[in-house]
Order: structure tokens, then sequence, then C-alpha cells
């Protein structure tokens, strides 16, 4: 079942991620082009070799989004696929286009995630941004008549909800939630395009900053930023002569289960579970053969209930695991090495983006914080509420 | 600050939103798979059996799990910190998304049994369903 692993990363571009929205990249689809430019110039390949695309939304258009992509770049495909998975888009793109490749429908595929604000009209009246995130305001949405009246509303809320029952259900240290967030930031720290750069963190500073929604910390959700990030995925013919090391897909799970925690069957068992047992049954290996994790990490208690549910260690061992291990890309269990979004910078669906290029960029050895002889690793997307998630194992041979 | 978004019935949810009007709660069953439904749906989550029916039911459950927000949740409740924003489970099974009432904030404790509160919201036709504990660490 599932992939041979003989499709590949083996270009990539993104933007460093910018704290004001700076406006100047242009339009959503001149972002979507120039990135593509950029992740195929990387890769060494011909854009008139690409023959796919898979896109998130534009701001440009509602609907038709990835014709209206194609018809842009000038690029005729024949597969042309729309990912609406929130954080998991760009995992969800990775295997989608490495799915189609192993299919023989394509060659190269682009996966694009756009992710800085662009111009607007002359005279157009600014949006209101009423906050709601990830909810659907609609009428008839669930969300709109059933919990956005109640207060719970975009995505702070909801994820605290879950810690709060996981702290009910397994007990909760702070200190090794707060320990996720440090160990990134010294990952950050070694990585020059971060959004915190320079800035170091100790374990009580993330405890002491302002308390959001308890139990999380203003210094355990991500800083929001523009940016942009892209990937091109090639078959192997295409990745044995395009310029860096190939990235194989080799293993996937996507597994959706709710919108809302509130509907969750069990909160405390999240899509990541079925996903990874999915990914690593695929690729054919033990957990223990991996060199590094890139997990979706909006919250800190994302990464620790990925570590969880993923199967690096058991379900209720999570902080334990943590304060054994060195998540740093020097340490013994190298997390999320671009800082991760806590500390790379969340920028929209790039994101997501920015973890798989975390573990295709260690597995390249091109990796400003490098691990040492990397080969393997783990990526997870993660969109809404910990209620769609997405694991891709990547391999280097 | 933008007004509080309340909730807009449709056709399917009518019935609900009804009842809550006259203070009293129900959900959707269906005999077919012994399962209660909420929130309000056309076919039965997971079988799409075509059997829902409207039975009452008292609103006791309790906590499973709660969060207390000391920064708004969306511009809309400025001034409305901390919300006390919960999750309760209903006797009959379902989980709601709810707020707390009656209730000191560090007295809340997951698994605390709460009841129904019908709250009649001012200046609309709109009654929301909020909980409250059946006893002690109330005031």
């Amino acid at each position: 079942m599932g992939l041979s692993g003989t499709a590949a990363i083996v270009g990539m571009a993104e933007w460093k991620p910018e704290r004001r929205p700076p406006g100047h990249r242009g339009l959503s689809i001149e972002q979507w082009g120039a990135l593509a430019k950029a992740a195929l110039a990387d890769a060494g390949i011909d854009p008139r070799e690409v023959d796919g695309i898979c896109t998130g939304g534009i701001r440009e258009s509602a609907s038709f989004v990835p014709s209206t992509v194609a018809e842009y770049l000038g690029m005729a495909v024949n597969f042309a696929e729309f990912v609406d998975l929130g954080g998991a888009t760009a995992a969800g793109m990775v295997w989608r286009a490495a799915a189609a490749i192993e299919l023989g429908i394509a060659n190269v595929v682009l996966c694009v995630t756009p992710s800085s604000p662009g111009p607007t009209a002359p005279g157009q009246v600014p949006v209101v941004n009423l906050g709601y995130g990830a909810s659907s305001d609609r009428f008839g949405s669930p969300q709109a008549e059933f919990d956005i009246p109640y207060g719970n509303v975009a995505q702070n809320c909801g994820y605290a909800l879950i810690a709060q029952r996981y702290a009910h259900t397994y007990g909760y240290d702070p200190l090794a939630l707060a320990k996720i967030a440090v160990d990134q930031r010294t990952n950050a720290c070694a990585t020059p395009d971060a959004i915190f750069y320079g800035q170091p963190i100790t374990a009580e500073d993330v405890l002491n900053s302002p308390m959001i929604a308890d139990p999380i910390h203003l210094l355990e959700i991500v800083m929001p930023v523009a940016g942009g990030a892209a990937v091109v995925v090639a078959s192997a013919d295409v990745a044995r002569r395009a310029k860096h090391r190939p990235v194989w897909v080799s293993g996937f799970g996507e597994h959706v289960a709710f919108k809302t925690p509130t509907y969750a069957e069990d909160l405390m068992q999240t899509p990541i579970g079925p996903a990874s047992d999915q990914a690593f049954a695929m690729a054919g290996i033990a957990r223990r053969e991996v060199d590094m994790i890139s997990v979706y990490d909006c919250y800190t208690i994302t990464v620790l209930m990925t570590l969880e549910d993923a199967g690096f260690c058991a379900k209720g061992e999570g902080a334990r695991f943590i304060r054994s291990h060195d998540l740093t890309y020097r340490g013994d269990f190298p997390t999320n090495t671009h800082g991760g979004q806590l500390s790379f910078g969340q920028a929209g669906l790039a994101g997501g983006m920015s973890h798989v290029l975390d573990g295709a960029r260690q597995i390249m050895r091109r990796a400003p914080a490098q691990v040492a002889d990397c080969n393997t690793a783990f990526v997870s997307g993660n969109g809404g509420i910990m209620s769609e998630q997405v694991a891709l194992i990547l391999r280097g041979e | 600050m933008p007004d509080r978004p309340l909730p807009i019935p449709t056709p399917t949810s009518q019935p609900y939103w009804d009842a809550l009007r006259q203070h009293r709660l129900v959900l959707q069953y269906s005999p077919s798979t012994g399962q209660w439904v909420y929130y309000p749906r056309n076919l039965a989550p997971g079988t799409l059996a075509d059997d829902l029916e409207w039975r009452e039911v008292t609103g006791t459950g309790v906590v499973y799990t709660f969060t207390i927000a000391d920064r708004p949740t969306a511009p809309a409740w400025q001034g409305a910190s901390p919300q006390l924003i919960a999750v309760v489970e209903l006797d009959e099974g379902p989980k709601m998304t709810t707020e707390l009432v009656g209730v000191a904030p560090d007295a809340i404790r997951i698994g605390m049994r709460v009841r129904a509160v019908f709250d009649d919201v001012t200046g609309s036709e709109v009654t929301l369903l909020r909980f409250r504990p059946t006893s002690g660490a109330s005031r």
C-alpha cells in the first residue's frame, strides 16, 4: 500500500519572515509565481517541465484556484490540486504531489504557499478583522451557530481546551512545555532567517509571559508573520539530475476527524496517531530510525501531543520525554531545527511548509542549524484545532 | 467593538432554539443507533440514518474541559474577560460548547457536575445555553 518512495523534493524557496506586513511582494498569484521561479531555480529545473501544481487559497479568487494559477503562470498541467487543510495544507500538498508522480501523471509538481499581504484596490474599504481565525461565521456553519456565540472562536481557546483536558488526564508539567519553546528558540538562534534570531529565552521567560488562555502562555503561541514558501516535487529521473540531494517522500498519512474539538470522539487521541502509523508502515521504518522531526508547533501542547500520538514516546509520557531529551539541533532528539513556527514565525500556510522545508533542508544538508548525518526526517502538518493532520516520512536514500 | 455574534437558526435547528427559548433542552436521538446527537443535523452522524427525532433531556452533565480566557477570544468579547469557556458532556453523551456561570474561575474543575442555565439574550429572540455547578463550588 502507498508510495514506493520514488518521488522527491528537489528544490525549495522560502522568504525570510517579516513582522510587519510589507505589501511589497504583490498579489497572491504574483507571489505564487515568484516562489515557484525561485524553487525551480534552486532545483535547476526549467519551468517548462512543470506539469502539476498544488495550491491553497489565493486572495484573488475564491474558487477555480488551480486554473487561475495555471493560467497566470502560463503552465498547462495534468495535475491541479486545491488543498484546504489549514496548517496541514503544505504536508498534504507534498504527498499528493508524490502520489501523482508515482501514478505517472506528472513529473514536476509545484507546491506553493504564498503568505504575504498584497496590495488592495484603490478606495477599497479595508476588511474588518473580526478575529474568527479558522472559525467559519457563515450562516449554517455549525461553528457560527453552536460555538462562536459562546466565545469559542479562533485558535487559542480551542488549544487551551485541549491542554486543560490533557492536564486533567495525564498531569501537566509547565516546565516541560516551556522547554519546547526554549529549545526551539536555541535552534532559531542558529537560523539567521528566524524572526527571533538572536533572542534566546529561558523557561522562566516562557512561564512569566502573559497567560492568554489558561494554561497557555504568550510565548507558547506562534508569532504570525508575513512570508511564503515553495517546494518542487519531482520524479526519480528529474531528481537525479537536479542540483541537490533528493529528499524522497517515503511515507505519508492523513487523518481528518472533526473541525471543533468539542465534537472530537476522544480529544486526547489526535489525528496524527493514525496518520503517523500509516506513514511509518508505508516507509517501512521504525520511529528510532528518524534523525530529526519537524512537527507543527502552533502551540507547545501540539508538539507534546504529537510526540506521544506519533509514537515517539508513550501516551502521557511526553513531558518526561521532553525533559530527558535535548530537542536542539545539537541534541539527541532534534526537533524543529529552524526554530519551529514558535520561533521562526508562522507565515500563514507557509508556516506549515516551513516544517517540510526544515526536514528537506536537513536531508539536503543545507540547514543553518544542521543535524549531523541526517538521512531521515518526520514532518507533521496540523490544521484547525488538531482536527486535520498529516504525517510525512522524508528520506535521503 | 463589534456586536457579539448570535446564532441564526436553520430550518433543521429551529426546534432546538425554539425549545431553549421556552427554557427546555431538546436533543436529537437516533433510535436505530441508540445515539444522542448534538449539534442538530438532518441525518444521524456515522450511519446517516434518516431517523432523528427530538427528545427533551434534563440538561445535566459534567465539565469535560474548560479554559479561562484572560484575553478576549475575539474583539467582540472585549470587556468580557475572563471568559469561562467550557465543553460540557451531557449525561446523555453529547458534548456541547458553552460558558460556565455562577462559579469562581479558580473553582472550576473538570468532572464537576453542572446543570443548564437558560440565558435569554437581551434585545434578541435568542436564548443561549450556559451551565452552572449543581452544588458546592458555586457562588
